[in-house]
């Protein structure tokens, strides 16, 4: 079946940062056309995770495969043409502050279909009304948005080459439940409207629950065992509330549990 | 040139007198270690700027923009402080040169040192304190906000868009820098001398004139290309390698001047030497030397 074929397939994956090792043998699989919520603390490595598998950051050992092809084994041209089939929304939206909202919605077209002028326009105009904005912020620059608009800017942007994969980057983090539900609304049009493979990195539980077909949970190296796996969930989101992980259930009630040993009294 | 904090030993630190001399040659060991680390992580960032200013050149109106805030908008302060130390030096120089009674020569040896040696090291001061480190924040500002992972992520090359447009103005524009610097502390020491001193006009400029030659000039805009490539790529450098937070990138910004700072005058002095020796290899005697 067409539907269940991984898109990105993840093998054995290492990260280290200098002395600091963050991902330890992440093996994970994406088929094509699912929404994943990878979940987990502060600190986790959820981002780091990310990064590697749009090739931004180069693993110690192991490899994550895109539609059948090694991400780090790609030249710089073909990982830069790669990069076009994803589209990656970042936690505080990354807009280039020297230009305005129409130039940045603009950039990956005039950097890839430089030819085609005639089209950017209106398609510019297409991914501003899917996020829901008015042609009145083109002009404007990004400190002059809110953090919600920014953000809806940054999934125009991330939607305008058509990709095939959304990355998410803690989407509703830093905004009001509201806007946070108006961007959850997004990214489930986005996906039943582009039949694209989402990943969303969140620790906002609600927002997993609403958008995401399945949940992944990561537990911080430094407080696991060496032999113990970084993965300490993996299923749908329905039986998340049933794990019998303590620190799966008290993540997802938001429970701090045992980790209240860390905060001593103050003398006063 | 970055700290060696990156290389813990596992038995590090040792207590007692040995100790302590241990730990001391660990830590020079892990401080030159970094030292060797940066320099290669830099010849390979120049590389890779080199072979993207070959293989695919900015676009225009990156490299205009580029080119007016980096040239253009440096222009008055370059000019500015070369007025003022062409003026400098003729009030230094004044006193000496009266005393052999050689005031009228004060041209020559004026025009000589803002061609040679303070016009292109004044010009590239300058530009690596007002572009350099500006160049080193916003690029250091670019990665803490990851504008530049979202460069990537959207299959741009960031050293191709962000670094050769900036790379290419300091290196095509400090020469004009150069000359205007030049010329402005020509006309503020012949200024000074002629106006202030009283030195007679018609003999401070024939022996300026005779002192001087066309050597001098491309001695200085030859120095003053290579100041501003090492401007562009050590700053550049810094911004992108910028430590996280608000702390990183005034670190970046600091640390792109000094660097560029030291490497300039460091520079200057190969660069004389090298100059020098190819002139005398030309030309065995000088005739600006003892002609005059």
């Amino acid at each position: 079946m067409v539907a269940s074929e991984p898109i990105i397939d993840i093998h054995r994956l290492h990260v280290r940062f200098g002395q600091q090792q963050v991902l330890r043998d992440i093996s994970l699989t994406v088929p094509r056309g699912q929404t994943l919520a990878i979940i987990g603390e502060s600190g986790c490595g959820k981002t780091v995770l990310l990064k590697t598998i749009i090739g931004l950051v180069r693993p110690q050992s192991g490899y994550v495969d895109f539609d059948k092809q090694r991400v780090d084994q790609l030249s710089e041209r073909d990982l830069a043409q790669q990069r076009t089939r994803f589209g990656f929304v970042f936690q505080n939206a990354a807009l280039f502050d020297s230009m305005t909202v129409a130039e940045n919605i603009l950039f990956p077209l005039r950097q890839h279909q430089p030819k085609q002028q005639a089209e950017h326009k209106q398609r510019m105009i297409d991914g501003l009304a899917e996020v829901g904005l008015p042609t009145s912020v083109l002009t404007k620059r990004p400190a002059e948005l809110s953090g919600g608009m920014r953000k809806r800017v940054g999934l125009a942007r991330a939607l305008v080459m058509q990709p095939e994969v959304l990355l998410y980057d803690e989407p509703t983090t830093g905004l009001d439940p509201i806007v946070s539900d108006v961007i959850n609304e997004l990214m489930m049009r986005t996906s039943a409207n582009h039949s694209v493979t989402s990943i969303m990195v969140t620790h906002d539980m609600k927002s997993a629950r609403k958008v995401a077909d399945r949940v992944v949970m990561l537990y911080p190296l430094a407080r696991l065992d060496p032999d113990e796996p970084q993965i300490i969930f993996d299923g749908s989101t329905n039986q998340i509330d049933g794990s019998a992980d303590r620190r799966v259930t008290q993540f997802v009630r938001g429970e701090a549990g045992d980790r209240l040993m860390e905060l001593r009294e103050s003398k006063s | 040139m970055s700290a060696g904090a990156d290389y813990p030993s596992a038995t590090y630190p040792r207590r007692g007198i040995v100790g302590a001399v241990y730990n001391s040659i660990a830590d020079i060991g892990a401080a030159v270690l970094s030292m060797f680390e940066t320099l290669g992580d830099m010849t390979l960032f120049a590389w890779r700027t080199f072979a993207w200013m070959v293989l695919r050149l900015p676009r225009r109106e990156t490299l205009y923009n580029n080119m007016y805030q980096i040239g253009v908008l440096s222009l008055p302060v370059v000019a500015l402080t070369g007025t003022f130390i062409g003026m400098v030096l003729a009030v230094q120089s004044f006193t000496q040169f009266r005393a052999f009674g050689l005031e009228t020569q004060l041209g020559g040896v004026i025009n000589k040192s803002m061609l040679r040696e303070l016009g292109p090291v004044l010009a590239a001061t300058m530009l690596a304190g007002r572009v350099g480190s500006a160049m080193a924040a916003e690029l250091g500002t670019m990665r803490v906000t990851e504008q530049i992972d979202a460069l990537s992520s959207m299959g741009a090359n960031p050293i191709q868009y962000l670094v050769v447009p900036r790379f290419l103005s300091c290196l095509l524009l400090i020469p004009s820098l150069t000359i205007m610097a030049v010329f402005m502390g020509v006309v503020g020491g012949t200024a000074y001398c002629i106006f202030i001193l009283d030195i007679d006009m018609q003999h401070y400029t024939s022996n300026a004139k005779d002192f001087v030659e066309n050597w001098d000039l491309f001695y200085g805009v030859v120095k003053s290309i290579f100041f501003g490539a090492t401007i562009g790529l050590v700053s550049c450098y810094r911004g992108f390698h910028c430590k996280p937070g608000a702390e990183g990138v005034g670190s970046a910004a600091t640390t792109a001047f000094v660097q560029s700072f030291v490497l300039i005058i460091v520079l200057d002095l190969f660069l004389s030497i090298l100059l020098d020796t190819i002139y005398m290899s030309i030309w065995p005697v000088s005739p600006s030397m003892f002609s005059s």
